[in-house]
């Protein structure tokens, strides 16, 4: 573990964190700008992705493999996410015949 | 041994109100006469058990004490418990009350007979006869207070009775309005008795009011303002327009509330505070005053009248002003005296002023009478009776009550004596004019009410008989020394009055019947002139008042009295209560609460637009307040 950490900590942590924050940025920005639902889905795995690469940034700078674990629990969520989007994802193509947001207004209060 | 009396108490009290519950509830399913003998037989188990009462407290075997029941208010320093007093004064009001309230309640069955809502009726008079012994049963002002506003309500409820017709609405607002007015006198005495006393108990304040000198000025505030309610209820100048008005109600209503007893509680109310009166020469002589003025001026009006239940409205507002009179005279169980007289001869004059409108089918316009002693005689005798008490000649009840006020109104002030005679005199007059007007002579209304006239039932007649026979004897409970008499009545309420008052005059005997001679040659000159004028010159009251000569016009009109009130009182209320409407009402008060949902309205209006439906909005939204919350943490901390 120790060779490991030290090769990695060539690289300042500080990086990882850097890019780790402009993928969750580029995540959160995909998610509220884009109309296609798939991409919008995308876009929360690259989120979770994002904070997964910063737990085992952090889990590697500080040689605690506690961060790795909790990147496995990050994933077993993630994937179970997933598949529960892309059901919903299918029904909405089924009802609306498009994978447009802007389309689902439902809740809107009807005047 | 107390338990004794803790229990008929309760009981006496009990029968009524169960009366009542039971009329009010289960009184549509109850037929025919069936409300009126419940009514009735509750009424007449309560006489049963304030005459055991009455009987335990003449043989010595009860005596006066104060019973009480746990407590009703215990706020810090006000502490009034549910005490009730039994003393001879509570006794014997209670026997009037139940007494003549049953012949009463008897008479209505027959009187009432296939109104709709009769059921409701006895409810009320039964109600009626709760709060009037709850009131002079009271030990205290406050329980006083409850009784004496409980029969101020069912004054209302009963002289609106028939609540289709809007004028008796009007008459019963009028009624419980006028009192109102009295009771705030009433309130405001009770509150200084509070503040001077500390408690509102006779006990406690006729105890402590044993060491206040005389002339005291608290004291003569709150006896005033104690006055002023009793003012208000028993119809004394100037709030005495109300019981002319509420001659609108039922007759046996007229007879129990506004003759026998309602409109006595003041007086009872005034005597049991004697401790507090005789402290204040000044309220006595208030009292007097206005008991004088009011017994004159009534009766004087009562001349004029030509309803029948007017001239006896008028006549008990001014026999209540012979008993103010000797209230202020302090003669105190001699107003009790009257009192107990009046209720007889009074209840007995308006049922059967009661049977006659019912025979005439509802005639009450005396000018439209006449000649009904042939077709109606029992009525017509106990009438005559009663007229003769009301008259004072001996040896009717009404004799011996109002010649002991006389007597001390002469022993206070010979003035006051002239007046006193005076009213008797008028009272005299107008009541035999009543009499012969309305029983003898001929007919002078139409002839299809005359074939329909007849004696009443039995059920009515004999509560008349009972009344008249008490009329009748009832001056015998009071005989004067002068006649050999043994005054007994007086003695009996002598230990409850710590005035003391003299049973004997000072007066020597001779004095004494030179007044009596002179008071009764002049109302066997008064009766000789109402023959005169009523039977043998057979002279009918005019249709048109308008007609009269000036002086008798103001006099026929009521002095203008009501139309005084309603120029002082009630048109600037009423222009008040209307400018506040107009104002404060639809402009201040309508525009608040209407703002306040307008703003919520419009407010909605804008929120509204965030529940569009759009999700990205929503995303935005939560993202938006996540950066929020975390940037308030960092700053927090």
């Amino acid at each position: 573990m120790e060779k490991v950490t030290s090769a990695i900590q060539v690289i300042p942590v500080e990086y990882y964190m850097y890019i780790s924050f402009a993928l969750f940025a580029i995540g959160v920005l995909g998610v509220l700008y884009r109309r296609n639902t798939i991409i919008i889905l995308m876009c929360i795995e690259l989120m979770l992705t994002s904070v997964n690469l910063l737990f085992v940034a952090f889990s590697a700078y500080h040689s605690d493999p506690a961060g790795q674990v909790f990147v496995f629990l990050v994933m077993l969520v993630a994937a179970a996410e997933v598949a529960v989007g892309l059901s919903i994802l299918v029904m909405m193509k089924r009802k609306i015949n498009s994978v447009d947001i802007d389309l689902l207004s439902r809740l809107k209060d009807e005047k | 041994m107390n338990c004794i009396m803790e229990i008929i108490t309760v009981l006496i009290l009990f029968f009524p109100l169960a009366g009542f519950l039971v009329n009010s509830f289960a009184g549509k399913r109850l037929k025919g006469n069936l409300s009126g003998i419940i009514a009735s037989t509750s009424v007449l188990i309560s006489f049963v058990l304030v005459f055991v009462l009455f009987i335990r407290m003449l043989t010595g075997t009860g005596s006066s004490e104060t019973i009480s029941f746990g407590n009703w208010i215990n706020a810090g320093n006000l502490l009034v418990p549910f005490e009730f007093r039994i003393d001879p004064l509570s006794v014997t009001m209670m026997l009037i009350i139940t007494g003549v309230g049953f012949l009463i309640h008897v008479y209505s069955i027959g009187y009432m007979k296939g109104d709709e809502r009769i059921s409701v009726f006895f409810a009320n008079m039964n109600l009626f006869t709760f709060a009037m012994l709850l009131l002079v049963s009271a030990a205290n002002y406050l329980l006083l207070f409850a009784g004496w506003e409980g029969v101020g309500l069912c004054s209302y409820l009963l002289i609106g009775f028939w609540f289709k017709n809007d004028d008796n609405n009007y008459a019963a607002r009028k009624a419980f309005v006028m009192n109102r007015i009295g009771d705030l006198g009433f309130l405001l005495g009770l509150i200084l008795l509070f503040v001077q006393f500390g408690s509102f108990s006779y006990d406690v304040i006729s105890a402590k009011a044993v060491y206040i000198l005389p002339g005291n000025m608290l004291i003569t505030l709150i006896s005033l303002l104690l006055l002023a309610g009793a003012i208000g209820k028993s119809a004394q100048i100037p709030l005495y327009t109300w019981l002319p008005d509420a001659m609108a109600g039922p007759t046996p209503v007229s007879a129990l509330i506004h003759a026998a007893t309602m409109v006595t509680a003041g007086i009872y109310m005034i005597a049991r505070s004697d401790f507090l009166f005789i402290l204040s020469p000044l309220a006595l002589i208030v009292v007097l005053i206005i008991g004088t003025f009011t017994a004159i001026f009534a009766a004087s009006i009562g001349l004029f009248q030509n309803d029948i239940k007017k001239i006896l409205a008028y006549s008990t507002v001014s026999q209540l002003g012979f008993m103010f009179m000797a209230l202020g005279l302090g003669a105190f169980s001699t107003s009790v005296f009257h009192l107990t007289v009046h209720a007889f001869f009074k209840a007995l004059l308006f049922l059967g002023a009661g049977s006659v409108i019912h025979s005439l089918h509802g005639e009450q316009d005396i000018r439209k009478m006449g000649g009904l002693k042939k077709m109606m005689p029992v009525t017509f005798l106990v009438f005559l009776a009663a007229t003769l008490a009301i008259s004072g000649i001996p040896p009717f009840s009404g004799f011996f009550s109002k010649d002991e006020i006389l007597t001390r109104a002469f022993h206070q002030n010979p003035a006051i004596w002239v007046a006193a005679v005076g009213g008797a005199l008028i009272t005299c007059f107008y009541m035999f004019r009543l009499l012969y007007l309305t029983f003898y002579g001929n007919f002078r209304g139409k002839e299809h009410v005359r074939s329909e006239i007849h004696e009443s039932p039995w059920i009515m007649l004999v509560p008349l008989i009972f009344l008249a026979l008490f009329s009748v004897a009832g001056g015998l409970i009071n005989i004067p020394e002068l006649f050999g008499g043994n005054v007994l009545f007086s003695k009996f309420l002598q230990p409850v009055f710590i005035n003391k008052q003299t049973i004997d005059n000072h007066l020597d005997k001779y004095s004494e019947i030179l007044i009596m001679s002179i008071s009764l040659i002049a109302l066997v000159l008064i009766i000789y002139l109402a023959y005169r004028e009523y039977v043998q010159k057979q002279r009918i009251p005019v249709n048109d008042i308008n007609t009269l000569p000036f002086f008798k016009r103001i006099i026929a009109r009521k002095y203008y009295i009501d139309e005084l009130y309603e120029l002082l009182f009630e048109i600037p209320f009423r222009w008040l209560s209307e400018k506040l409407f107009a104002i404060a009402e639809l402009k201040v008060i309508d525009n608040a609460v209407e703002s306040i949902g307008r703003i919520s309205l419009l407010s909605g209006r804008y929120i509204n637009r965030i529940q569009n439906g759009n999700i990205r909005l929503y995303l935005f939204a939560m993202v938006a307040g996540i950066i929020i919350i975390f940037f308030i943490n960092l700053i927090a901390f």
